[in-house]
């Protein structure tokens, strides 16, 4: 059923897709009647006269296995790490951009939140602007390589949530770092 | 109780241990008053000893030196004759004696006065009336009336801080006394809060939640529990700084792209970018006559830390030592910048006397955050971290004062000095 909504969702958002920054909770699901018909990319068949129209979500879908966390897919790699102070995109990490602007190009309907990220040491907030620095820096990659920019958010989440704990060299460089997160994984 | 907080309905109340913060003095001014507070005959039927907490206060100060004072029969009061000589013997510069009865309505008076024991006069003194809840907030007073006599500046005990507690992965947005006593829960999550800033009124707390997964500014009542959005563009919200008529908050958003300076109403209206710089603007705050905004930003190559008028327009570079100077503050008389600077790989509470260009740094600690000025100038209280776990820490101006404020098994972080109660 979940699964159901946020395949909807999808569609819905697919449906105004170049609606205006008017930002509410990322995962919103809208409560709205399910008139599918006029959606681009929703097949429709009346069923029964003067009834109910079905909406089908599976038409031009697998079941099974999204290349998104497929683990041979690059697409299920989805973080990006940095050196110090550093919000350029490593040549090692190029390629897994590159998948990820395909995927948003060849699927307009996909939307993407990138989480930049910072390690603990100075002040929270500079952080937080070093963080959606990092974040901006794979959006406007993806953009430049054929992603649209209504399909990806850059936000930061500073040094506030670390992936490793501690103040090791370590656990700092496990902490620089961008996530990509597509709509229904946040 | 004058300040009970109403939790959000999605958050769970748990019924977790209390978590006060207790406040260890690790240094001193170089000149203290001496200062002889007896106890209050009457006082045991407060649940809290008013002249203990007057004592407590004025040591915390750094500024005053309390004496031993030696069971007397009959105890004196503020109206007993005062024995000067007799005070004097024991070295008391100061002497401070009061009482406390219960009315029959069940309230309490607390009276107290205040003698010079050298000139051999009285300072005044002042009569209260209160509920037995009130015990700790009367206390304040009294130590704020004789901290303002004996100093010539406005205490700031009975002011109030906010700061936020991380225990496992829960995180609690606080407010308590400036002693750290009677904390209460403003806002309980599962998400980081950070960057709270008081309203001028002290009535309201901006700060970012992190609850959408992402950083969003929100408004918050203290009295009512009631909260609003204030910030939730695209991509990051953060930094919200009051200006001093309460009517406006400067934040930072990144919904235009890389993150800038804005200013709006305090409903969230009204939206107006101040700036455009090709790299990070954040951190700001008003200069006290709110003409001028005080921020961060690494334009130069390096985050420092600069001034703009507070209606936009060029901004001129405040520091120039370092290459890492961040989170400005600045004092209410406008002449002092508070900042954390990186030396040597150290981030320490430093500042800077913006008449004479002279800087210092007040800590020797290396994780400090987020320095707080008390209002009247005298402390900074700031985040920093001792043996691997987050706590705040006070200093004074002059760097000699120290204390720290830590809470049992837990960090705690991000603290802001709340304003003057009128």
């Amino acid at each position: 059923m979940r699964a159901l909504l946020t395949a909807l969702t999808i569609v819905t958002l697919a449906a105004c897709s170049s609606t205006p920054t008017q930002e509410q909770a990322p995962a919103g699901v809208e409560d709205r009647p399910p008139t599918g018909a006029q959606q681009p990319g929703a097949q429709t068949q009346p069923v029964q006269p003067g009834g109910v129209r079905s909406v089908d979500l599976t038409t031009g879908q697998k079941p099974g296995a999204s290349p998104l966390t497929d683990p041979g897919s690059i697409l299920s790699k989805r973080s990006i790490y940095y050196d110090l102070d550093k919000f350029d995109i490593k040549d090692e990490y190029k390629g897994l951009v590159e998948a990820h602007a395909r995927y948003l190009r060849d699927n307009r309907n996909a939307k993407m939140l990138i989480q930049g990220n910072t390690d603990e040491r100075g002040s929270r907030e500079y952080n937080l602007a070093l963080g959606q620095r990092r974040a901006e820096g794979v959006k406007k990659m993806l953009i430049l390589l054929g992603a649209q920019e209504p399909q990806v958010e850059a936000v930061s989440l500073g040094e506030e949530k670390p992936k490793a704990q501690g103040s090791s060299e370590e656990a700092w460089a496990q902490n620089r770092r961008s996530d990509i997160l597509y709509a229904g994984e946040y | 109780m004058k300040f009970l907080l109403t939790l959000l309905a999605f958050v769970a109340f748990s019924g977790a241990a209390r978590a006060q913060l207790s406040i260890e003095i690790t240094g001193a001014g170089a000149q203290r008053i001496p200062i002889a507070i007896a106890s209050f005959p009457g006082e045991a039927s407060l649940p809290a000893p008013i002249s203990a907490i007057v004592r407590a206060d004025l040591e915390r100060s750094g500024l005053f030196r309390s004496i031993e004072v030696p069971r007397m029969v009959p105890t004196p009061t503020e109206a007993s004759d005062v024995n000067f000589p007799e005070w004097r013997a024991r070295l008391a510069d100061a002497l401070v004696l009061g009482s406390v009865l219960q009315r029959p309505d069940g309230r309490f008076e607390a009276r107290f006065r205040l003698f010079d024991v050298v000139k051999q006069t009285p300072l005044g003194g002042i009569a209260y009336t209160l509920t037995a809840q009130q015990a700790r907030a009367t206390a304040h007073r009294i130590a704020d009336f004789i901290y303002e006599k004996l100093t010539g500046e406005r205490g700031v005990f009975s002011t109030r801080i906010a700061y936020v507690v991380k225990r496992g992965t829960r995180y609690e947005l606080q407010i308590a006394d400036a002693d750290g006593a009677g904390e209460e829960t403003a806002l309980a999550s599962f998400e980081p809060i950070i960057s709270p800033a008081w309203s001028p009124d002290g009535r309201r707390l901006a700060y970012v939640s992190f609850e959408n997964k992402k950083p969003v500014v929100y408004v918050h009542s203290l009295l009512d529990g009631k909260r609003h959005v204030a910030a939730n563009f695209k991509g990051s919200n953060s930094a919200p700084a009051w200006s001093p008529d309460g009517n406006r908050l400067a934040v930072v958003l990144s919904r235009e792209g890389g993150s800038q300076l804005y200013l709006m109403n305090a409903d969230g209206s009204g939206v107006r970018r101040l700036a455009q710089s090709a790299t990070i603007d954040t951190e700001p705050v008003f200069s006290p006559d709110g003409q001028s905004l005080y921020f961060t930003s690494d334009r130069g190559g390096s985050p420092q830390i600069y001034r703009m008028p507070a209606n936009g327009g060029d901004a001129q570079r405040v520091t120039f030592e370092g290459t890492y100077n961040v989170s400005p503050r600045i004092s209410a008389d406008g002449k002092r910048l508070v900042y954390v600077a990186r030396n040597n790989g150290r981030f320490q509470v430093a500042t800077l006397d913006l008449t004479t260009r002279q800087t210092q740094v007040l800590t020797d600690s290396d994780r400090d955050e987020s320095p707080s000025i008390a209002p009247n100038g005298r402390m900074v209280l700031f985040a920093t971290v001792v043996g691997g776990r987050g706590i705040l820490s006070a200093v004074s101006v002059d760097g000699r004062v120290r204390q720290r404020l830590s809470v049992s098994a837990a960090d705690v972080r991000e603290p802001a000095w709340g304003p003057f109660i009128k």
